[in-house]
């Protein structure tokens, strides 16, 4: 073989830029943190190259879509809207976690470098060409992702979120890894754009569809949809609360992308749509009517995130490329909106000092106190509900559409019913923030107001996604970039 | 005798995997359940190997090798969760798990 | 295709049965008269030290996930350390870089022990 294979050429490092500059921060992280002991500088350093790899990525949205590092990795295009949405998470939860674990004196230089090796498995995960690279993407995010829920360790509850999480996360690893397994025997190879010829050319036997049994059970547990949902509410509750709000969406992209990269790209769509119909049409039921239930604030957007779970997929069973682009446009605005609606819950803890036992009716006139919060709150719900003139209303339009036009009305049905149900709990945390009076001996202790910089994170949310409807210009690129995202996903290599 | 096929490993890997599962179902302490997750691991790691030797194609290898340090890193930290749910409940059976159960 | 596996379950068999067989012989045919010295747990000679059921400290734990993590990640140096001659052979230039690429690799790993050293972990 020519020696030169071994060089990995230039523009591939040009093209996996934001990986490489992301990974090297997370150990610059480190480094200040031992030397110089310095929670403030490893904050600014982290959130600085998550926003220069941000832009970055931004600067390759119009690419053609290609791959990377011997074709482990996919680059441009939709890859690069998909690392988009992850590095935009991360962005938004280092500034709105910073003030927040600073008043729980919690702010380790660690918890940087941990979000930013997450962030660098998510989008190794969410842009995988080959099953290694998601395998090794999924258990860099997942391992990171452990060690962060269990931050506030003294606090009840957050060992034992922790714990539950990593028991259930590591035996659905132990699942989704079989199915790897089974599929590479069954076709002998690994790389994502070679099962197609390879299934054509054999006969997929039982072992092809038990190994993508399994494969789809490990995804459908990371991205908490019903009956693998079990861990979600208790792990959201028990992490401190931006780090949840982080949890329900990166994470979610990166499995969700991965999930279109295998099920849209690699294997026929005849064999798993019903299945992932069925599986959506249960989250989306179960997650909407629990959350009825919930009077803990996190838990009850736990099981709201469940539901969300349950639309994205709606879009991913329609299995045709509009449906995937829906998918990953539903996860962009998702992300948005529940950052937003996790980063208020965080400060409104330090309001009424109820950590995370906050309830419902503990909010009780805070948004008159809070009129920042109080706003942001209000957008980012009414968007998860899926009002109409709003961000989240395209999102299921662009979810729910597709679906129709593949043969599945019923499941859209199903959709918009219970979003009309999931109106019932988010009006109600807005009917109390801005209708009920605050109670008599409400001070509002040692809280002075939400620090600069989360205010600007938690207001941006909102600008987002009101800009997204109401500014024509942003309103028409948009439009125009999710029109060319299906061609995008068809001509992936 | 005959050789011993690729069945064979495949068979014995998913006696384990189930073994495993079996391990996580069923025990209710924590280290236990970690081993048996270890168990699973390692089921997987045999079909890997088999395969790839099957087949003549090392990916499958190569995947083993990132198993083996998951499966460390994940050890390391399921011990430290453990140690740390030890020194609060001095117990680390997951029946105590309870606090968000109503 | 069972059929060869007979003579290997039978000596199994045979092999189990006939440790069972000793056992249960030296229980039922053996004296027994016990006495404190017989009966002390045996430490190459020594009087033992305290109870064999003690509870180990928990700082043995953290040497331990510390232990686990740096002994795994050698596994990834033996298939480097096979193919680095071949590399050389092939060209001088291309054994450079892949030395450099596992430089990177301990760098990373070097980086860790650090952390652990400047945070107390093997610390008494």
């Amino acid at each position: 073989m020519d020696i030169t294979f071994y060089f990995p050429p230039l523009a591939d490092y040009v093209a996996t830029f934001p990986m490489l500059v992301l990974a090297v921060a997370a150990l610059l992280c480190v480094v200040v943190d031992i030397f110089y002991n310095d929670a403030k500088g490893v904050a600014i350093l982290a959130g600085a190259s998550l926003l220069v790899t941000l832009l970055f990525e931004a600067a390759r949205l119009s690419l053609p879509p290609a791959k990377a590092l011997y074709g482990m990795v996919y680059v441009g295009g939709t890859a690069s809207l998909v690392n988009m949405t992850i590095l935009f998470s991360g962005f938004l939860t280092v500034l709105i976690a910073q003030p927040y674990l600073k008043r729980l004196g919690r702010n380790y230089g660690e918890v940087y470098a941990l979000l930013l090796v997450a962030v660098v498995g998510m989008m190794a995960l969410g842009s995988a060409a080959n099953l290694l690279t998601l395998f090794a993407g999924l258990e860099t995010m997942s391992v990171c992702l452990y060690i962060l829920t269990a931050l506030v360790r003294e606090k009840d509850g957050a060992i034992e979120s922790a714990l539950k999480y990593f028991l259930l996360g590591a035996f659905s690893t132990g699942f989704l890894l079989y199915g790897i397994a089974l599929i590479y025997g069954a076709t002998g190879t690994m790389d994502l754009s070679d099962f197609a010829d390879r299934l054509a050319s054999t006969n997929a036997g039982v072992m092809f569809w038990g190994g993508t049994a399994l494969l789809l059970v490990g995804f459908f547990f990371k991205v908490s949809a019903v009956p693998f949902h079990m861990w979600t509410p208790d792990v959201y509750q028990g992490a401190p609360t931006p780090i949840s709000g982080f949890m329900a969406t990166a994470s979610k992209t990166s499995a969700f992308a991965a999930m279109v990269l295998v099920l849209g790209r690699a294997l026929p769509s005849a064999q798993w749509q019903t299945t992932v119909a069925i599986v959506a049409l249960l989250s989306m039921v179960i997650g909407n009517f629990v959350a009825l239930a919930q009077s803990n604030v996190k838990r009850m957007l736990a099981y709201s995130s469940i539901a969300h779970a349950g639309y994205v997929l709606t879009g991913i069973a329609s299995a045709t490329p509009e449906g995937y682009a829906g998918a990953l446009y539903y996860l962009l605005v998702y992300t948005v909106m529940n950052v937003g609606a996790f980063g208020v819950l965080a400060y409104l803890e330090h309001d009424n000092r109820q950590g995370d036992t906050q309830t419902v009716d503990s909010l009780a006139g805070t948004g008159q106190r809070y009129p920042l919060l109080g706003v942001v709150m209000a957008v980012c719900l009414f968007s998860l509900l899926g009002f109409p003139p709003l961000a989240g209303f395209f999102g299921k339009v662009y979810v729910f559409g597709p679906a129709v036009k593949s043969g599945l009305a019923w499941l859209a049905v199903a959709g918009v019913l219970t979003s009309a149900v999931s109106a019932a709990y988010y009006l109600r945390v807005l009917y109390v923030m801005w209708m009920k009076p605050s109670p008599d001996d409400a001070v509002a202790p040692q809280f002075e107001g939400v620090p600069p910089l989360a205010a600007v994170a938690l207001a941006g949310c909102a600008a987002f996604l009101l800009l997204l409807t109401f500014t024509p210009w942003v309103m028409d690129a948009a439009v125009a970039f999710f029109r060319d995202v299906p061609a995008a996903i068809v001509s992936l290599p | 005798m005959e050789p011993i096929t690729l069945n064979w490993y495949l068979a014995l890997s998913a006696v384990l995997f189930i073994i495993g599962v079996l391990g996580v179902l069923l025990r209710r302490n924590a280290i236990v359940i970690l081993m048996s997750v270890e168990i699973m691991l390692n089921a997987v790691n045999l079909s890997l190997v088999a395969i790839s030797q099957a087949l003549g194609e090392t990916s499958g290898q190569i995947l083993v090798f990132f198993v083996m340090s998951v499966a460390a890193a994940e050890a390391a930290i399921g011990l430290a969760l453990v140690i740390a749910l030890f020194r609060r409940k001095t117990s680390v059976d997951v029946q105590t798990l309870s606090l968000f159960r109503r | 295709m069972l059929a060869s596996f007979i003579p290997l379950f039978l000596q199994i068999l045979m092999a189990a049965g006939l440790a069972y067989t000793l056992l249960i012989a030296a229980k039922k045919l053996g004296p027994k008269r016990p006495n404190a010295v017989k009966t002390m747990a045996y430490e190459s000679g020594m009087d033992p030290v305290g109870t064999a059921r003690d509870r180990y400290s928990v700082k043995f734990y953290l040497v331990a996930m510390i232990f686990i993590v740096f002994d795994v990640e050698v596994v990834f140096l033996y298939p480097w350390a096979v193919t680095f001659r071949e590399f050389l052979t092939r060209s001088p230039q291309l054994g450079l870089f892949v030395l450099g690429v596992v430089g990177v690799f301990l760098a990373v790993l070097t980086l860790g022990l650090v952390y652990d050293i400047k945070k107390g972990g093997l610390e008494f």
